[in-house]
């Protein structure tokens, strides 16, 4: 089928700075030459808006075509013979970016977009070593735009990307181009800005200089301070594909990456902006047993996990859970095999909740109602949902169990006094040292998806994978590490020694996952069912 | 004397009426002939119509120079259910020029005709005039007559009794120069910015609300209407075998009689300026003409033997542009000339493209500077550079025409320049000019 419809797409033979290929009729000449490997410098073009033509950076020359011929518009035809780093149009760059430099302040120390700016990274590759304008420049200010983005307008390069991201994608005309030719300025309409529209951060993102800029981040870190590691948002369902930013072993902040499935190129602000929780401090950061004295004691991860065992054996009747749902699939996964193995029993989950809010330019992004990434991980590994919209309360059952009683990632911040007192063992698998998880016999210290590998199921039934950003605080060890050694130390498998183990086992509970590979899941993700969707 | 200035040379077909006032209105346009051109064309084929202004040779007036009838003929068929616009643009504001509005001043009922007879050639069930907003008494002339048209039913549905339907709407606009450019001027009449759109597609495919569309000028519609009356043979009497036909001549600067003069294409340039409109008015020595309007190349005095026709001026490396002659004697400081082009077309760039926002600006600011008397070494090689940048680079051809008069200034008038290159002794030794100054780079 695949191979049927490759066949059925028409291709022209071109030529792309001397290398010969073939390319879908109707390509763009910017995204030929990518695949020849050649950057063609752009400013205007964005791959998810429209496009102007009118920054004139992207002009590359085709044989027997009178005039340079900008690449973001300008398609394929067959024969071509392109010339991206031809003389002419290295000239007509060189020329652009000139222009661009008769006005910008080039205040680049001072600048949050320095080390990640367009401007800067073409005029250091192809621009002139010293720019002949003698004329003061224009200064124009800058303005705050509402919500958490403030603009220097002497940086805009015009390229109105902004513009075109909320008319085109947000859909709410909040920005606009007044005046014209050089004295041509991005503008807010109203005084309110972008205040109340929650996609506005994105033109943040798509601005190729520092005009647009967050007031989160503002002068927080220089760009090439930042460590960047593929993540998932995890503030919502939706689970935007994104980079956790961090320095000083802090997310500094959270940037959206391309996947068309799930976010194409965008975020929201609530995503975005809801990370200092991923900071939080104080937390669990070594195994504590209560001892016979009765008080929580420190001990190493053998001899806890020994004694966790030994209890485990001992219990009787069945167990009960509260899970977290900002807790990997591999951590809840196995929390199941484990309850299932010492006895079964049920579990709830909780979590906050809100309006929806859908992108619509991109109507399949939305930040969904449930605020927290792993809820259809939850829900498809047997915990029911408990609780208000608030996240909080649904405890009753859990709080007075006779048998083991489980916690994993919650923290249990509103937990009745007295939570877990009646259970027979109560584990408290988690990060902070709650009043509630003080009464646990067992305290294990896990990590936050932000320090270790594992996999989220989106709203899509995507499984998307994370990788280690942070450093993990002590002693702390990933939930599905900890409860997969448990796991094989009461003789039910083989032990779990990396992420990878741990998905494969979580087939054995859900069939689903039995069908996706680890390798396969790669930096986009693979929707469960898929495969065998495609079996059928 | 009628008319503010005439003249026995000239040919006077368009610009016949100028200065009757009765011509104005439809009674009076009636007993002169007006609306039999409209009468015969709604009884021809459409295709005949476009054959004959095609086969007359017409090229568009508005300043290409495009041929009319070859616009027409790119039209695509007409589908039902997919309307098509006829657009006349009378959006006149190429400095210097102001043929156009004569035309609508004097004889608003002509543009009636050339737009129902453009309209009806393509297909077109509406048609609109972008009138300059800057036009007022055109605008209300023009709105005159088209109130008296409709009332006479040679505008509306069943026109005179043919069965062919067309609305004519006059449409304001709002004050910039970028909306002459005719897919600026789309969107403009869309009620968008206006900025020109990237092309292709072009208008005759996707124009005005994204259908099928002419723009066409208004020298352009009432030639046609003359074409269609009299036969494409008549128009060819007059011009060269590749620019056939009269034009109108805006004409002003220093010349003893400014004004508008219709003229055979080809007509000797020298004689044109000297004889019709009488040479400079105190007699001085002419220093330079600029032959199309503010965006052609200027020619000096030595250059002006030449005919008054598209083929003959690009051969003298200008361009005939829309007809607009600017005249300069001895006395003209050529920079301030320059300067002045180039500060309108800073002030009417609409922005989009880098080389134009900002080329245009920062070489009105080098000659406002080297005006003041503190050029320095580098300028000209610095606004010829700037000139090149932004020659061929952009969307429309504004940047071009902004370009144009300071490289050819420069390559025909350097010593003006270079005159005002010299700093001052006393501002070179307080350290006061950029070659001194080394720290302003």
């Amino acid at each position: 089928m695949a191979e049927e419809t490759r066949a059925a797409v028409e291709t022209v033979h071109i030529t792309i700075d001397g290398m010969e290929l073939d390319v879908p009729k109707g390509t763009r000449i910017l995204d030929a030459a990518a695949m020849a490997g050649s950057d063609v410098p752009h400013y205007c073009y964005h791959p998810g808006l429209t496009a102007p033509a009118q920054c004139r950076m992207c002009l590359v020359e085709i044989e027997k075509v009178p005039k340079l011929q900008p690449a973001c518009v300008a398609t394929v035809a067959d024969g071509n013979v392109i010339h991206t780093q031809s003389a002419k149009a290295l000239e007509a760059r060189k020329g652009v970016l000139e222009f661009y430099l008769v006005n910008h302040p080039l205040d680049c120390p001072v600048c949050d977009q320095s080390g990640e700016c367009k401007l800067q990274d073409y005029t250091s590759a192809e621009g002139r070593a010293i720019g002949r304008s003698l004329e003061p420049k224009r200064v124009l200010g800058r303005d705050d735009f509402g919500g958490d983005v403030t603009f220097y307008a002497d940086r805009c390069v015009m390229c109105t990307r902004c513009v075109r991201f909320m008319r085109e994608v947000a859909q709410d005309e909040r920005l606009t181009v007044v005046q014209r030719g050089h004295r041509a300025v991005i503008d807010t309409f109203f005084d309110e800005g972008l205040d109340g529209n929650i996609w506005a951060d994105n033109i943040v993102d798509i601005c190729p200089v520092g005009a647009l800029v967050s007031k989160d981040f503002l002068h927080k870190a220089r760009a090439w301070d930042l460590d960047r590691t593929p993540s998932i948002c995890p503030n919502c369902t939706q689970g935007c594909n994104v980079r956790l930013e961090t320095r000083d072993n802090q997310v500094q902040r959270i940037k959206p990456r391309p996947n068309p499935e799930v976010n194409s190129h965008w975020m929201c602000d609530y995503g975005r902006l809801n990370y200092e929780w991923i900071n939080r401090g104080a937390r669990i950061e070594a195994p504590l047993v209560r001892g016979a004295d009765g008080t929580l004691q420190a001990v190493s991860w053998s001899d806890a996990l020994t004694k966790l065992a030994a209890a485990l054996q001992s219990s009787t009747g069945d167990s009960r859970a509260v899970v977290s749902p900002f807790m990997a699939n591999e951590d809840i996964g196995l929390l199941r095999r484990v309850i299932d193995s010492t006895g079964g029993g049920g579990g709830v989950y909780r979590c906050q909740t809100g309006e929806e809010v859908v992108l619509p330019g991109f109507p399949t992004l939305a930040l969904r109602t449930d605020r927290a990434a792993n809820v259809h991980g939850a829900e498809l590994f047997g915990f029911a949902r408990a609780g208000g919209a608030d996240g909080r309360g649904g405890l009753e059952a859990a709080a007075g169990h006779t048998g083991a009683l489980w916690v994993l990632g919650d923290e249990l911040a509103d937990a009745p006094e007295g939570f877990g007192s009646a259970a027979s063992v109560f584990v408290y698998v988690g990060h902070f040292l709650s009043p509630a998880a003080r009464n646990a016999h067992f305290v294990l210290p896990a990590t936050t998806f932000a320090e270790m590998e594992g996999t989220f199921t989106n709203v899509q039934k995507r499984v998307q994978r994370f990788w280690p950003a942070l450093q993990a605080p002590g002693m702390s060890r990933p939930a599905w590490q900890i409860l997969g050694v448990l796991l094989a130390g009461i003789g039910e498998a083989a032990p779990v020694a990396t992420a990878a183990d741990a998905f494969a086992s979580l087939g054995g509970v859900r069939p689903e996952f039995a069908a996706i590979a680890w390798g396969d899941l790669g930096q986009a993700g693979v929707p469960l069912g898929s495969f065998a969707e495609a079996g059928d | 004397m009628a008319y503010p200035y005439t003249h026995p040379k000239e040919v006077r077909l368009l610009s016949k009426y100028f200065g009757d006032p009765e011509a104005r209105t439809l009674k009076g346009w009636e007993e002169r002939g007006g609306y039999q051109a409209l009468r015969k064309a709604l009884g021809t084929p459409r295709e005949e119509i476009v054959n004959t202004v095609k086969a007359s040779g017409l090229r568009g007036r508005g300043g290409a120079g495009f041929p009319t009838g070859m616009k027409w003929g790119f039209m695509p068929k007409k589908v039902p259910g997919t309307p098509h616009y006829l657009i006349c643009n009378a959006d006149e504001s190429e400095p210097g020029t102001f043929k156009d509005r004569e035309l609508m001043r004097w004889t608003p009922h002509a543009l009636i005709e050339g737009c129902v007879i453009g309209a009806y050639a393509i297909n077109a069930e509406h048609a609109y005039i972008y009138i300059r907003g800057e036009f007022f008494e055109a605008a209300q002339v023009m709105a005159r007559a088209i109130e008296e048209a409709y009332a006479a039913g040679y505008l509306g549905k069943d026109i005179q009794g043919s069965g062919v339907d067309i609305d004519l709407t006059l449409h304001l606009g709002a004050g910039a120069y970028i909306c002459g450019e005719e897919t600026g001027l789309l969107n403009s009449l869309e009620g968008r910015r206006g900025e020109p759109r990237v092309k292709p597609p072009y208008p005759a495919i996707a124009g005005a609300f994204g259908k099928p569309t002419a723009v066409n000028n208004v020298e352009s519609l009432i030639a046609a209407a003359h074409i269609v009356q009299n036969g494409a043979d008549w128009y060819k009497q007059w011009g060269t075998e590749k620019s056939v036909g009269t034009k109108l001549f805006c004409v002003s600067g220093h010349v003893k009689r400014p004004g508008n003069y219709e003229v055979p294409l080809g007509f000797n340039f020298k004689e044109f300026i000297y004889d019709v409109c009488g040479g400079t008015p105190d007699g001085r020595p002419i220093k330079a003409v600029i032959p199309g309007g503010s965006s052609v190349p200027i020619l000096t005095a030595d250059e002006l033997d030449i005919g008054m026709d598209y083929e003959a001026m690009a051969a003298a490396g200008t361009m005939l542009g829309c007809g607009s002659v600017i005249v300069m004697d001895d006395t003209t400081n050529i920079v301030k000339q320059v300067r002045r082009m180039v500060d309108f077309y800073a002030h009417e760039s609409c922005g989009q493209c880098t080389p134009c926002r900002e080329g245009t600006a920062w070489a009105a600011k080098i000659l406002r500077r080297m005006e003041g008397g503190r050029g320095v070494a580098d300028d000209i090689d610095t606004l010829l550079a700037i000139s090149e940048n932004m020659s061929g680079r952009t969307i429309c051809v504004l940047s071009d025409a902004a370009a144009a008069p300071i490289t050819s200034s420069i390559e025909k008038f350097r010593a003006d320049y270079e005159a005002l290159m010299a700093p001052e002794p006393g501002l070179v030794g307080a350290g006061l000019t950029g070659a001194a100054h080394g720290s302003i780079r």
